[in-house]
């Protein structure tokens, strides 16, 4: 066990972060905390900003993973507006963008990750948002105005949900996508058809196989874009929400192990003892599926703080968890458990037309995989359940709407 | 302002004022109350925030609708029991005050 005397530093304060300091001191952590944050306001929860948040129907005090003065009580030293910029390993140390050294014996690595840029000419222009923090969410509330023409890059999660807020608040929506179908990489191909459909009977127009050659504006401000087939599309401003890479520019170049996101172990342990990292920026097992990947996902963020505070306070870890994951577009509540790797074969279980329905996605054994359930939080909860215990299930059953949920689940 | 004790699984209080209009989540969230994660912020999406509501009180909380999302995902929910509820849906009032609620073992 660890000395819980000793001083625990954390670098990211958002959800995986700020949750961290939290668990800690429930697990009876004695030492220092010192939370670090590059923004300049505490921990908040990201995924209202894309929905209540951008349509003004959230206070930030909703936003808050905690109030204030919760890290005064709680003895965590929270310092907001701190960038580190580097870690001494040697020394035990993190170096901050305005000079000053923050010691530790123990670090925690939180630093998330970064939406990719579209870097095409003219991507510097006025009126072009990406969205992750606060800022860039208010950044994008100015621009989303009545009659505004917005131009959505990339068709992911963030890409819809924006486009669901925007026509909400009556903006005009197009959304251009690389791929052959909205949410091609994190969706199965019924889901996609149907949020396709969704959005268009909401007056969002998607451009499939559409290509972004470049922006153009006129005074400095956006005001189209070309495609690479040559179509020009006129709008008044512009998300880019083509993904996210994980932040490795502290441990990279300390030397820490790091492949598409920081290397840990199922403690959250990176390949130094003194450091551990959690959430976004962090390359897992998924034991699960008995192999590895980046989860970006407030579930996975608290999963692996626990993890990272469990095992400073040398306390047993907890059990894996199946990742899950939610969105929330128009009336439309989408909720995601498990992955769909090594998938036979999928079952659409209810009516797409309905609006109620999910999707089950079975490994050869009939091992439930992964469930994508749309307004369906029975089939959800079922299946979460099913992928957790690795139940097997029989695909004609699970399609018979006649065979209860509760049933198959057992 | 009224107060609600949340009790862990391994029996250890917590005794903490809740605004009137707060969720009881929120309230355990708030005071680093262990045992209550709620990992989606209160949008009835996880059933990670799972009490038992104490048998005093379920009178005035009342049941999950049936049919409601609340009700849908507590009938899945690991441990639940007929005084189940989600605490993120459960808003607090001054005729809550001295409320009392357990926790279940785990919440996944």
């Amino acid at each position: 066990m660890s000395d819980t005397s000793a001083r625990v530093v954390i670098v990211g304060a958002g959800h995986a972060g700020g949750s961290a300091a939290a668990f800690l001191r429930q697990y009876g952590w004695k030492g220092s905390i010192t939370l670090l944050g590059a923004e300049k306001v505490p921990p908040y929860q990201r995924p209202p900003l894309s929905k209540t948040w951008l349509k003004g129907d959230a206070q930030l005090a909703d936003l808050l993973l905690r109030p204030e003065a919760f890290y005064q009580t709680n003895r965590i030293d929270l310092r907001l507006a701190a960038e580190a910029v580097a870690i001494d390993r040697a020394a035990g140390a993190v170096l901050l963008a305005d000079g000053a050294r923050v010691a530790y014996d123990h670090l925690i690595l939180a630093t998330g990750a970064a939406p990719r840029p579209l870097r095409v000419p003219g991507h510097d222009l006025a009126g072009i948002a990406m969205l992750r923090t606060l800022a860039d969410a208010d950044h994008l509330r100015s621009l989303i105005v009545p009659g505004a023409r917005i131009a959505i890059i990339g068709a992911g999660y963030i890409g819809l949900e924006v486009a669901a807020s925007a026509r909400t608040l009556g903006a005009e929506v197009v959304v251009i996508e690389r791929e052959a179908r909205a949410l091609a990489r994190v969706a199965s191909l019924p889901l996609s058809d149907f949020f396709q459909q969704r959005h268009a009977e909401a007056g969002v127009r998607i451009l499939l196989d559409a290509t972004v050659a470049a922006f153009e504006g006129s005074g400095g401000r956006i005001a189209a874009l070309r495609q690479t087939d040559g179509t020009v599309l006129l709008c008044d401003a512009v998300l880019v929400g083509i993904g996210a890479a994980p932040n490795e520019a502290l441990a990279r170049p300390c030397g820490l192990d790091c492949d598409n996101g920081v290397v840990v172990d199922a403690a959250a342990r990176s390949s130094d003892a003194a450091i551990h990292a959690i959430g976004d920026c962090t390359r897992r097992p998924l034991p699960l599926y008995g192999r590895t990947g980046r989860l970006e996902s407030v579930p996975n963020a608290i999963e692996q703080a626990k993890q990272a505070a469990a095992d400073l306070c040398g306390r047993t870890p907890p059990a894996p968890e199946v990742p899950w994951f939610w969105s929330d577009q128009f009336d439309i509540r989408l909720q995601i458990a498990g992955l769909p790797f090594e998938v036979a074969e999928t079952v659409v279980r209810g009516e797409p037309g309905s609006g109620s329905f999910a999707i089950f996605h079975l490994a050869g054994n009939g091992a439930v995989q992964a469930v994508e359930a749309v307004n369906a939080p029975a089939e959800f909860m079922a299946g979460r359940t099913m992928i957790a215990r690795r139940r097997q299930a029989v695909a004609s059953r699970l399609r018979d709407v006649s065979c209860s949920i509760r049933e198959l689940a057992g | 302002m009224p107060k609600v004790t949340y009790v862990e699984y391994n029996g250890t209080e917590h005794q903490v004022d809740v605004p009137v209009g707060t969720s009881v989540m929120r309230g355990a969230v708030d005071n680093n109350v262990p045992g209550i994660d709620a990992d989606c912020g209160g949008e009835c999406a996880c059933a990670t925030c799972h009490v038992y509501v104490d048998a005093a009180w379920l009178d005035k909380i009342g049941l999950p609708v049936t049919g409601s999302q609340e009700a849908s995902m507590l009938s899945f929910a690991a441990v639940a029991q007929p005084d189940s509820r989600l605490s993120c849906q459960i808003t607090m009032t001054e005729e809550l005050d001295g409320l009392l609620v357990r926790m279940p073992e785990g919440q996944h």
